[in-house]
């Protein structure tokens, strides 16, 4: 019997730009994009799904990208925190968290910004509450988050 | 820049004047917009950008993904790191086979403790004996002490296949008997390291005033049998790690990481590696957070330095988060016994007496420091003056501790917290008002402690209205009746702290007066260079507190440009030249210490600028002034002004005209250094740390009477660190540690079982607080500028540990009318709080009052 194949090759939209590459079937979504296609942007914060530094968005839908193999990734569009900015310079949603000083060491503001970013083109005016619930999955160890919910509130307020 | 007020702050703390830098300007009270209510109290100090909360330089980089962390670093050839840990708390190493690991494809070799011993002395130990005779290794040698020790390293082609390979690593262990508790450890009936035959690592007794006397003189003496600090650590959302590239002719390693304080993690490193200081070059970009526990890395980057040299690739580690959570940093556990109180029947409190007992984990590391940077804060914020603490340290299986945000301060002001609510709530006194009698006064700073330390400035009494009043104190006996018709126990609660900072490493000497260390210091350098840029380089690690925000407002306002001028390159980088022994960014010090020297270094550019502008504008030096961006003849033409470019291009590239005795350099280092004094070893007194920022904490919680949970309903935090120099910058740091204070009051934990097994070893066990477990908290500011600092500013950021010593207020004020039970734990999960409900006379048997 043949040995079962242990890598595959995808082709996945990244920020507009296509990627086909042969890749290994446990390979994280994460380690894909910051190893093989070096967007460094996207963190990994723990080992267990729970901190949301990895956040991107997949088809449209913020996803924890530590949570899935590059793999399943085939034939998706990803975004990553640094498609945001425009050639005009930062984006309304990343103007705000600078100044609102919604972070610190800014290791959890990549994914912070993905999660807000799905939240505010399914709800372009949230209140706190909504705000919160939407980055409930992204930890952050430095700002006690009150700042960073000021700034997706402040956005199109 | 510096005001006449600032000056005379100055003057009077050089002539020892008692002076109050504060005066005027105390009733103006400011609201700033935000959605929180804000209340600022301000001083006249401010000019230019200080004080002014610019956007900060960091933001731009970090918003887009643009940081440079020390996991985005790549290298041709680089072999990826995985440990073999432990998994067990305590076990003998029969044996160790590398050889299934090494015959897998890409691996490129392995280390294992044995080779540790050959190529490495152990790690230098600070404490006297017994601790001093431990030996640390970079990786177990022969025993391992607690679970998640390294015991081997893999390093491969991938990170994933390093993982696969350390899965083949085979090693027998023989299990020994475990100590998970301190109380257990003490008694040294099982011994964890041989070689220093005591689980003890340092004892010793503080005893200042006269504890005896108070007794006597007391009215009412209360007596509690235990309290204990618990366990936790503020995992920053970055892990450790680096990568390590070995040069083989000159004997030079790189290291790009993110140790927070390389300077002292060279001095642990070089002589167990045998080589120089100078062979370690420590670079470091941005840092995702580190809060203390990123400066015990040593002994995992001391592993793979070795395994770059055996290795001749570079090396790469990032640590995993369920290893920074088992065997990176704890903060210090600690238990309090026989805790005696003298008070007054006015209660007027006369002293305390107790006995600590700290909990340091497998190895000492930065320890026993612990055992002497509390008493930085003996008295906490209350005038008494007659203390005794006998103090010891024990090890345990379990993981290392290290410094961990309020650092040995925040166990100790937990305690003298808990100290005045349980005399408050035995005695029947108003809380409040027991802390305001007992508060050192504002009249009274700059103020010497029992053991001689100086409480620069501060208003405790003030603070603590505003924070009452943020959080509605007022009608708070309406909302008690209100809560308690919903089957809710409201209750309100203060925490009072110090964040002491500016540490005087002499105090390490109280405990081993051998130690060669003493003062502080920081460096930085200031250049102005051809094309007119303004460059600064720090010596400081920053983490998120925007030190090159910060730095750029001081060097702007000093020499006359606006910050967006200055440069401040980012990290920390050896090469560059301006590391002093001490530096880092630690210790609630950056505002003093690093911005100290970056105000020295611009203070030396800036006399040179004006040197030569008035050479080249043949004008005096007093009609030179520095603004704008230009060094100009102040009200003169505008022709007779000179761009910093035009000042940069000359020194550097146009100077054939200067004359031979005129040489300026445009280029200065300057070593900022607090002064001290000597500390007195033999009554242990001495100016243990310069600066006391003040953190107020108020909290309303109802707590569910059914199941013990605990809700904050309101919060307050009121800061004084003197003068601000960027105030969001300061309200940031507020909040982060209240969200770190929140997180250990009600849920952050590490429980071992009695094998010595981590049950919380990852977010999802280990609960920190998300967006929806904090509450919105209010702040408010005021400004006592410091009378010993070269800007009038505190050191800020640990911030004590309030919000823990406020919740458990709190808590133990909602449950008074449940039986008064006693809060003796600084943990308080729901469960814990069921269980004072369910027996609250469980937790009173632990207190006694005796009255005259
Ligand atoms: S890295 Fe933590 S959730 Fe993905
Ligand atoms: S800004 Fe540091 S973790 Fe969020």
């Amino acid at each position: 019997m043949a040995e079962p194949s242990t890598s595959a090759s995808i082709s996945v939209e990244i920020n507009g730009e296509v990627y086909e590459r042969e890749v290994d079937a446990r390979r994280l979504l994460v380690h894909f994009i910051r190893d093989d296609v070096e967007l460094t942007g996207t963190h990994i914060g723990c080992d267990t799904g729970n901190c949301g530094a990895c956040t991107i968005q997949l088809d449209g839908q913020a996803v924890k990208s530590c949570m899935l193999l590059a793999v399943q990734a085939d034939g998706a569009k990803l975004r990553t925190v640094e498609d945001l900015a425009n050639d005009d310079g930062l984006n309304p949603l990343q103007q705000a968290f600078s100044s609102h000083h919604a972070l610190q060491c800014g290791y959890c503001t990549p994914g912070m910004l993905m999660s807000a970013t799905a939240l505010l083109e399914a709800n372009p005016r949230p209140s706190e509450d909504e705000a919160r619930t939407a980055i409930q999955g992204n930890i952050c160890r430095c700002t006690g988050y009150q700042n960073i919910v000021e700034a997706i509130v402040a956005v199109n307020a | 820049m510096s005001s006449g007020a600032r000056d005379g702050a100055r003057d009077g703390a050089r002539d020892g004047v008692r002076h109050r830098a504060r005066d005027g300007a105390r009733d103006r009270v400011r609201h700033e917009a935000s959605t929180t209510a804000v209340a600022t109290e301000t001083t006249e100090l401010q000019k230019g950008s200080i004080g002014t909360s610019i956007p900060r330089k960091e933001d731009g980089r970090l918003v887009q993904g643009q940081g440079v962390f020390f996991d985005d670093i790549r290298r041709h050839g680089t072999g990826y790191v995985h440990f073999v840990r432990s998994p067990y708390g305590h076990a003998k190493i029969v044996s160790i086979d590398v050889s299934a690991a090494l015959a897998l494809e890409g691996v490129y070799g392995t280390l294992t403790g044995d080779e540790v011993a050959i190529h490495t002395d152990p790690f230098f130990e600070m404490s006297t004996p017994p601790g001093a005779n431990i030996k640390d290794y970079a990786l177990a040698v022969g025993t391992t002490r607690f679970m998640g020790e390294p015991v081997a390293a893999v390093a491969a082609a991938t990170r994933e296949l390093a993982r696969d390979a350390a899965e083949l690593v085979e090693v027998e262990y023989e299990p020994l008997d475990v100590l998970v508790d301190a109380r257990e450890a003490v008694k040294n009936e099982t011994v964890m390291h041989e070689e220093a035959g005591s689980n003890v690592v340092w004892s010793g007794v503080f005893d200042w005033g006269d504890w005896e006397g108070a007794k006597a003189e007391a009215d009412h003496i209360i007596k509690v049998d235990e309290l204990h600090f618990h366990r936790f650590s503020s995992t920053p959302l970055e892990c450790a790690g680096a990568l390590v590239e070995y040069e083989r002719g000159t004997g030079q390693w790189t290291l790009y990481c993110n140790h927070q304080m390389p300077g002292i993690g060279a001095i642990w490193m070089a002589p167990a590696l045998r080589t120089s200081l100078d062979k370690l070059r420590f670079v470091t970009h941005d840092i995702g957070g580190a809060f203390g526990n990123k400066i015990c890395l040593h002994p995992s980057y001391v592993a793979l330095c070795l395994l770059a040299r055996k290795l001749g690739r570079p090396i790469q580690w990032t640590e995993w988060r369920t290893d920074q959570h088992t065997a990176n940093a704890h903060g210090n556990e600690r238990w309090f016994h026989d805790v005696e109180v003298a008070v007054k029947s006015d209660g007027t409190m006369l002293g305390f007496n107790v006995k600590a007992l700290d909990d340091c984990g497998a190895f000492p590391r930065y320890e026993p420091l612990g055992c002497i940077i509390w008493a930085q804060v003996t008295p906490g914020c209350y005038a008494w003056r007659n203390i005794r603490v006998d103090f010891t340290q024990v090890t345990t299986n379990k993981s290392p501790v290290s410094p961990n945000r309020g650092y040995s301060r925040m166990q100790h002001l937990w305690l003298t917290e808990r100290i005045i609510d349980i005399v408050a709530s035995e005695l029947e006194l108003d809380p409040v008002a027991v802390r305001k009698l007992n508060y050192v006064k504002t009249e009274q700073m700059p103020y010497e402690t029992p053991n001689g330390c100086v409480y620069d400035s501060g208003d405790y009494a003030r603070c603590l209205d505003l924070a009452l009043e943020l959080v509605g104190y007022e009608g708070i006996e309406a909302r008690r009746e209100e809560a308690a018709a919903r089957g809710k126990l409201l209750g309100v609660g203060i925490g009072s702290t110090l964040d002491s900072g500016t540490n005087n490493f002499g105090q390490s000497q109280l405990l081993n007066p051998e130690l060669q260390f003493s003062g502080n210091n920081e460096a930085a350098t200031v250049k102005l260079d051809i094309f007119g840029e303004v460059v600064v380089t720090l010596g400081t690690v920053p983490q998120g507190q925007g030190h090159e925000t910060t730095a750029s407002q001081v060097v702007g306002d000093i020499i006359g440009c606006s910050p967006e001028q200055v440069h401040v390159r980012p990290g920390h980088d050896t090469f560059f030249n301006s590391h002093a022994g001490f530096s880092g960014t630690y210790a609630s010090q950056f505002a003093v210490t690093g911005l100290g020297a970056v105000k020295g270094a611009a203070d030396l550019l800036r006399a040179e600028m004006i040197q030569l502008a008035a050479a080249v504008l043949q004008a005096p030096e007093e009609a030179i002034e520095l603004a704008d961006g230009f060094a100009r003849i102040k009200d003169g033409p505008d022709e007779a002004a000179l761009p910093f470019m035009a000042l940069g291009a000359i020194v550097n590239a146009n100077n054939a005209f200067l004359p031979p005795d005129f040489n300026p350099t445009l280029n200065h280092r300057f070593v900022y250094r607090p002064y001290f004094g000597n500390v007195d070893l033999e009554k242990k007194m001495g100016k243990l740390t310069l600066t006391y920022a003040t953190q107020i904490h108020a909290c309303v919680v109802e707590v569910d009477e059914e199941t013990g949970v605990v809700e904050i309903v309101d919060y307050a935090a009121v800061d004084d660190c003197g003068v601000r120099i960027h105030p969001q910058i300061v309200e940031g740091q507020v909040h982060g540690a209240t969200a770190h204070a929140i997180g250990a009051a009600l849920h952050e934990d590490f429980v071992y079982d009695e094998d010595g097994q981590l049950l919380t070893s990852n977010f999802y066990d280990y609960h920190v607080p998300h967006a929806l477990d904090m509450p919105t908290l209010k702040t408010a500011a005021i400004e006592s500028p410091s009378p010993f600092t070269p800007l009038g500013t505190k050191g800020m950021g640990e911030g004590g540990g309030g919000g823990i010593h406020c919740i458990c207020s709190a808590i133990q004020d909602a449950l008074k009318p449940a039986g008064k039970p006693i809060v003796y734990d600084s943990c308080n999960p729901s469960h814990r709080v069921w269980s004072m409900l369910q027996d609250p006379e469980a937790t009173r048997a632990n207190v006694k009052v005796v009255s005259r």
